[in-house]
């Protein structure tokens, strides 16, 4: 149990390091790695909280303390992934949309230039 | 430019990738057929010489910077369409399967029966010849499978043979299935009371180049296009059906 909890500390204090890391060097925008940030906190703090874990444990049926952490830590990685899905498909919509508005306005921009010019009035 | 001209005004569309081994007969059919109708092929970023085929062929080309896919190659040549004010698109497809020929019978029948689309069909009185058995099985699921949907029969729901009017030009120029999108299409047109009709074609064997729907993605073709059916049922907001 203890190792269990040491291994979890460790995996979310290790996260939380490569993420601002990765915010120092613009890899991840600040906005996307709220998720994470949120989810390595929860972490340490369940695995540095008996009492806290314990609650956790009570209040979703399981009285089995590592259990409860991994199922916690389970659901936390699903919002996380459900969350970057979302965002991922938004960003596909739109990617679509400037694509297609590029390409047609590409299009228009090419017709004007072959446009012969009309003759101007003197 | 492309430009509509009278009130009854009509766009061919063509969406195609790597179709330059039969994108210059599609066009010279047309041409010769439809010499007055604008032709817009929409090259969904090819590798060989699609883009130049055809404008040597005498269509328009718009020429997406990066793979769409089908869905995002069709609605980006609805969006043009629908801007520059098109009441009608009839949309074939470029590796020569779909005749020419059938384009004024599709026209009228926009025309004349009031639905927002008409489709091709391969199987109302036609031959259904040229098609691959996994293509052949998958039809006769989704037509058992939409007949339940729509309430209608749908001879053959994936035909890409396909023409719309400007009431369904505009929903798909806002929102169009980006995979496989003929079933989808027709789902949102359920959802939206729209009407469509099917008139009999005859498909050719392509003239060049490879199906993209080889055994293997059929299979995740029916899950796409299942699970695509089942969220625009799920979108749907009630109202009286006329299909």
């Amino acid at each position: 149990m203890d190792r269990l909890l040491s291994i979890i500390a460790g995996v979310s204090l290790l996260l939380i390091a490569v993420v601002l890391l990765n915010i120092r060097r613009a890899h991840i925008r600040v906005e996307y790695s709220v998720s994470w940030l949120g989810a390595a906190v929860s972490m340490l703090a369940l695995s540095q909280s008996p009492w806290l874990l314990t609650q956790l444990g009570h209040l979703i049926g399981v009285n089995n303390q590592p259990i409860a952490l991994l199922l916690v830590v389970g659901a936390l990685f699903l919002i996380v992934f459900f969350r970057f899905s979302v965002i991922i498909s938004e960003l596909k919509d739109a990617n679509i949309a400037l694509t297609q508005k590029v390409a047609i306005l590409e299009y228009q921009i090419n017709a004007l230039h072959e446009k012969p010019q009309a003759p101007s009035r003197k | 430019m492309i430009a509509p001209s009278g009130k009854h005004s009509l766009m061919i569309l063509i969406p195609a990738f790597n179709e330059e081994g039969a994108i210059a007969t599609v066009i010279g059919e047309l041409r010769q057929r439809h010499p007055e109708l604008p032709i817009l092929v929409v090259d969904d970023c090819s590798a060989d010489g699609t883009r130049t085929v055809a404008l040597e062929a005498g269509a328009d080309v718009i020429s997406v910077p990066y793979h769409l896919g089908l869905g995002g190659c069709v609605q980006a040549g609805y969006r043009l369409a629908f801007d520059l004010g098109f009441q009608y698109v009839i949309r074939l497809d470029g590796d020569g399967q779909h005749d020419p020929a059938y384009v004024g019978l599709i026209r009228d029948t926009l025309r004349t029966s009031g639905a927002q689309m008409v489709i091709g069909s391969r199987y109302v009185n036609g031959d259904g010849k040229h098609t691959s058995v996994a293509r052949g099985i998958g039809i006769v699921f989704f037509r058992w499978f939409l007949a339940l949907i729509l309430r209608k029969e749908v001879h053959d729901p994936t035909s890409g043979f396909v023409g719309v009017n400007r009431e369904a030009l505009e929903v798909f120029a806002r929102s169009f299935p980006l995979e496989y999108p003929e079933i989808e299409a027709l789902v949102v047109l359920q959802r939206l009371t729209f009407r469509f009709e099917e008139v009999p074609v005859k498909m050719r064997a392509r003239m060049a180049g490879v199906s993209t729907i080889t055994a293997v993605r059929s299979f995740y073709y029916v899950l796409h296009v299942l699970l695509g059916v089942l969220v625009n049922i799920l979108k749907y907001q009630g109202s009286k059906r006329r299909i």
